[in-house]
């Protein structure tokens, strides 16, 4: 592609503006697979209860889309309903809180390989920068409880607190496995070192199973699902820490929310299930067209896998009644961290032998 | 003055007005905060050094989780913001004491060192495959494998004694234990209890049949 033309026309602020462009091509889709999650989560739950989830709202009066129309009417109706600050909140806090819990879900994909070369931050320490990104986003929920004036978000707010602070140590320990089977903290040089002859038996599911799981799981109380979601937990708590927000500000948490969770299940795809690559690795296939293209590593393998463990993450909610507090913090402390320390120590030592064929 | 120059004073100067601010600042919820705001800024400084990976451990450690905690013990707190003013002048003298003394201090070894820091260039740009995380990583498991073990050792003390400490077994607290509850299965629960059924009189004038028919439906 030739940008000379634009080189010239914006002269010196040139590379800011190129920045400015690539962040818009991942932020905007990335808002509309959010939109379309929402649609998703509330179909798939609904065939799973046998019914028929949203399919009324449709474009341009086409009966056969029905449905499809839905996020769109969402998104306008929360953009067009009023702001209410309670009395008593602190103002300034309770409207920067929805703003912090959406900026990390966003940062964070700065460094999300999708195809080979294709990123938009190729930093050394990528796994790092993610971990720590992550782990700033429940200064939104904490913040929002707090300034809300109000002891249901006051209690979802401390809730939340301590059943992320407690997964998140679960979770780095997961990835430190991760990072001794790829010898780098670069996300995309994960992706590369997970490539082989045997096609999937190369990804780093197998040899790190127990941290697949561990890690998938405290995804799921990271990003406050069910069966985690003991923040909004409405039988106890109403809505928990956004039982204040309306309109915009409460769309924007929804928003922090599901982009958490596409984020951890890119993640998740990127560290344990190959990334971009392709699960066959057969060379007959090679010179069939459409077949060669379609076994070929690319970005629609990412997406495949994306899609798959986002199912599961909705699949989880039709699925499990939610969790006790105790039990939370039980399966974080007493069951996830021995598992992943006990399973660090066993892949230090199979590294060592000639076992190791990963 | 060239861009990294004016990043370093942005941050610095939001790095200052941070740190008066939590000793400032009236309620000690805003002074975590403004703490929090003072670490994500002093990351940001060290990630202008070339330090990405301290820069990026303190946002991961301090930010993500030590001040998350902090939060949540000063929220549960029930300050009363009156009394916490009211020792100010009884503590003044000892305070400014301290206070004077940590700046002669530093004052010490700012002035012994002076010579050396007034022409302290910056740090040389680095190679561009340099990686810092492996380097400090190296350092740490040879030059300084004791300290560092010695240090990792003191930190597991001190975990074991605060749960230790609080580690208190109350008489009469009621718990589950879960092993029991996963493992319970249908027959320690229900009991099928086969009954014979009862052949209802035809003569029995319903008042009286309510009664009986309760048993059937076990």
């Amino acid at each position: 592609m030739d940008l000379t033309f634009f080189e010239q026309m914006f002269g010196a602020t040139w590379p800011a503006v190129w920045t400015l462009a690539k962040i818009m091509a991942i932020v905007i889709p990335l808002l509309g697979c959010v939109a379309y999650l929402t649609l998703l989560e509330r179909k798939v739950i609904g065939f799973m209860q046998v019914r028929k989830g949203p399919n009324r709202v449709t474009f341009f009066g086409l009966r056969w889309l029905g449905g499809l129309a839905q996020p769109v009417a969402d998104g306008l109706k929360l953009l067009l309903k009023e702001i209410i600050v309670p009395s008593g909140a602190n103002r300034f806090l309770f409207v920067l809180a929805p703003m912090l819990a959406i900026a990390p879900a966003l940062a964070a994909w700065a460094v999300v390989p999708f195809a080979p070369e294709t990123v938009l931050a190729d930093i050394d320490a990528g796994l790092l920068y993610v971990l720590a990104i992550t782990s700033m986003g429940v200064y939104g929920v904490i913040i929002a409880g707090w300034a809300s004036n109000s002891k249901y978000a006051f209690l979802g707010s401390m809730r939340s607190a301590a059943q992320i602070v407690s997964y998140e140590i679960a979770m780095g320990f997961a990835l430190v496995g991760v990072l001794m089977a790829a010898q780098s903290l670069n996300l995309g040089e994960i992706v590369v070192s997970q490539v082989g002859p045997y096609g999937f038996l190369n990804w780093f599911f197998l040899p790190l199973f127990p941290l697949f799981m561990v890690y998938v799981i405290a995804g799921v109380a990271e990003t406050n699902r069910a069966p985690f979601d003991v923040a909004e937990g409405e039988s106890e708590i109403v809505a928990g820490f956004h039982v204040e927000y309306s309109g915009m500000t409460f769309a924007i948490f929804f928003l922090a929310e599901y982009a958490n969770m596409i984020l951890v299940s890119t993640l998740c795809a990127v560290m344990f299930l190959g990334g971009w690559l392709s699960p066959f690795a057969f060379a007959a296939l090679n010179d069939v067209p459409l077949a060669a293209w379609l076994v070929a590593p690319g970005f629609h393998w990412l997406a495949v896998k994306v899609f798959c463990v986002l199912f599961v993450f909705l699949w989880l909610r039709a699925t499990f009644p939610r969790y006790r507090y105790d039990q939370i913090m039980r399966l974080g402390w007493k069951v996830f961290i021995p598992i992943t320390l006990v399973w660090i120590f066993v892949l230090a030592v199979w590294m060592m032998t000639p076992w190791w064929l990963w | 003055m060239s861009f990294q120059v004016l990043v370093f004073y942005v941050l610095a100067a939001i790095m200052i007005f941070a740190a008066i601010r939590v000793i400032t600042s009236r309620n000690p919820v805003h002074s975590v905060l403004f703490l929090v705001l003072a670490f994500v800024s002093c990351s940001g400084l060290w990630l202008l050094l070339e330090a990405e990976f301290l820069a990026i451990v303190l946002v991961l450690v301090y930010v993500g989780a030590v001040m998350v905690l902090f939060l949540f013990v000063v929220m549960m707190l029930d300050i009363n913001l009156q009394r916490l003013r009211e020792g100010l002048f009884t503590y003044l003298p000892l305070g400014l004491t301290v206070a004077l003394l940590m700046v002669l201090e530093i004052g010490l070894v700012l002035w012994a060192r002076s010579s050396q820091l007034r022409d302290m260039p910056a740090p040389p740009p680095l190679p561009e495959n340099y990686s810092n995380t492996k380097e400090l990583g190296r350092l740490l498991y040879t030059e300084y494998v004791y300290p560092f073990e010695i240090a990792a050792v003191i930190l597991l003390v001190a975990i074991v004694a605060a749960i230790a400490l609080t580690l208190r077994r109350r008489k009469n607290t009621k718990y589950q234990d879960p092993a029991k509850q996963v493992s319970v299965r249908r027959a320690d629960r229900v009991r099928l209890v086969s009954m014979p059924s009862v052949q209802r009189e035809p003569e029995i004038p319903p008042e009286a049949g309510s009664g009986a028919s309760t048993g059937e439906q076990r």
